[in-house]
């Protein structure tokens, strides 16, 4: 079937199987391999983007499903001159990342819930993180950088 | 995951038709239970027959018999809701503890309620609020709709369009999660109405059930008090790697005093 996704701001029109994943669509036809695979359980978050806003487990979303959205994967946040999203940049600030390998995940979803909960507490941002999974345990840096990250973005007016 | 078509009607009697005229249909809602069962290979299906483009399955309404929530709303939006929130807190409260914020982004009501898992929340409310499922054809009383583990008054072909929840004086939901999955290992929605009292259970059985004793209990007496000595028989309790069937029944006291906690202190969500 033909699918036609507008990924960060690019129409892409493929030929897929209709049990093409989202994730696999965006990795292996958009070439976009900032989006992550860590798990075949829905668990993890690696795979997190965001579809029409929402952030959702693109492993667990068919390409099919997201027909005609708008989807913002990792490569889409910086700026076209290179300068980091305010969450891109608190989680190099506080060392929110020390494989990297969950990183795109954990940065989707911590935009996503800035934009959610601009006032969150760092009890509410853990357990907010509950869908993301990093193998590293690198928590502390990464919850440090979504409250700091969701400051500068509420401040930023992003 | 083995390959099969994808189709997207516009209108429930359009939906209908595919899953009558094709081999091995399957709806597919938010495909957060489905899409994993898929994956792993343990279901294949000819067609899935994706709800999201049908309209009349969306929106939160508050109609003469309750508030009427259709079948595609998602975990996310019923969390947000602020009819959800001013007239059902307990269920807001709820769909807010339903996985992880991104499993809540596209999982639905309908969904949850038609794959009935132990194990899930929405069962609870539905029964504990003694809420109608409606159908594309008949409305459906929760007292006879939920049949057994994974099986629903459902027929293979029938579309769950929307719950009508009727509304409580007061509710309150409290459940024992698994502290990895989420998934409930046992819970209870209490609903105190004018006319009587009405206590569900999830998560401690095959299938959520209503609980006469903790009912009865409750009805002398409103109070997270009436929990405490309250003794449950395990012989029909859920016995697994996450609990055995002894500790299951042994929580179930404190899980319903914290339900009845939070019905009267809504505002409340920590016990
Ligand atoms: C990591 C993870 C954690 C989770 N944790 C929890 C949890 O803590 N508590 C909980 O309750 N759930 C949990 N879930 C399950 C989640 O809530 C699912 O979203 C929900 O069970 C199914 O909803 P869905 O919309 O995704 O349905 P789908 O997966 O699309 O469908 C589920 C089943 O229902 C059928 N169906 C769907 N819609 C209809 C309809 N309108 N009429 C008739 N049949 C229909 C489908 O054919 C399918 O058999 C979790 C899921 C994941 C992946
Ligand atoms: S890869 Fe999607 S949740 Fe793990
Ligand atoms: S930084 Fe290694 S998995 Fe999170």
């Amino acid at each position: 079937m033909q699918i036609t996704l507008t990924v960060n701001g690019t129409p892409i029109t493929r030929e897929v199987e209709p049990r093409t994943l989202l994730v696999e669509f965006l990795r292996e036809e958009a070439g976009l391999t900032g989006t992550h695979v860590g798990c075949d359980t829905t668990q993890c978050g690696c795979c997190a983007v965001h579809v029409d806003g929402r952030a959702v487990k693109s492993c667990t979303v068919l390409a099919a499903q997201a027909q005609g959205t708008e989807v913002t994967t990792i490569e889409g946040l910086a700026a076209p001159d290179g300068a980091l999203h305010p969450m891109q940049q608190a989680f190099s600030t506080h060392h929110g990342l020390q494989c990297g390998f969950c990183t795109p995940g954990m940065i989707m979803t911590c935009v996503a819930l800035a934009r959610d909960y601009p006032e969150m507490t760092e009890t509410e941002a853990r357990e907010k993180l509950e869908g993301n999974i990093c193998r590293c345990t690198g928590y502390n840096g990464i919850v440090a950088a979504l409250l700091d990250g969701a400051q500068k973005m509420a401040g930023d007016d992003v | 995951m083995y390959s099969f078509d994808y189709a997207r009607p516009a209108s429930v009697s359009e939906a209908l038709e595919i899953l009558r005229s094709d081999v091995e249909p399957r709806l597919l809602a938010g495909g957060q239970t489905l899409l994993p069962a898929m994956k792993h290979r343990l279901t294949a299906h000819s067609t899935l027959i994706d709800l999201q483009g049908i309209d009349t399955l969306r929106g939160i309404e508050v109609t003469e018999a309750g508030l009427r929530i259709g079948a595609m709303v998602r975990h996310a939006e019923i969390a947000s809701s602020e009819t959800v929130q001013r007239m059902l807190p307990a269920l807001a409260v709820l769909a807010d503890g339903i996985a992880d914020p991104l499993v809540r982004n596209m999982g639905t009501l309908g969904g949850s309620v038609a794959n009935n898992d132990p194990a899930a929340d929405y069962p609870a409310a539905v029964l504990g609020c003694g809420a109608v499922v409606n159908t594309d054809r008949r409305d459906i009383a929760a007292d006879d709709f939920f049949e057994g583990m994974f099986t629903t008054a459902l027929e293979e072909d029938e579309i769950l369009t929307a719950i009508t929840f009727p509304l409580p004086e007061t509710a309150g939901y409290f459940k024992l999660p698994h502290p990895a999955s989420g998934y409930v290992l046992a819970g209870a929605f209490v609903c105190r109405f004018a006319e009587g009292l009405r206590v569900a259970i999830n998560g401690a059985a095959p299938c959520v059930y209503r609980d006469t004793l903790a009912e009865m209990a409750l009805a002398a007496h409103f109070h997270p008090d009436s929990a405490n000595d309250l003794v449950f028989d395990d012989e029909d309790f859920t016995d697994d790697l996450h609990a055995s069937r002894a500790y299951r029944a042994r929580v179930l006291p404190a899980v319903i005093r914290r339900a009845v906690a939070r019905a009267l202190n809504p505002e409340r969500t920590s016990p």
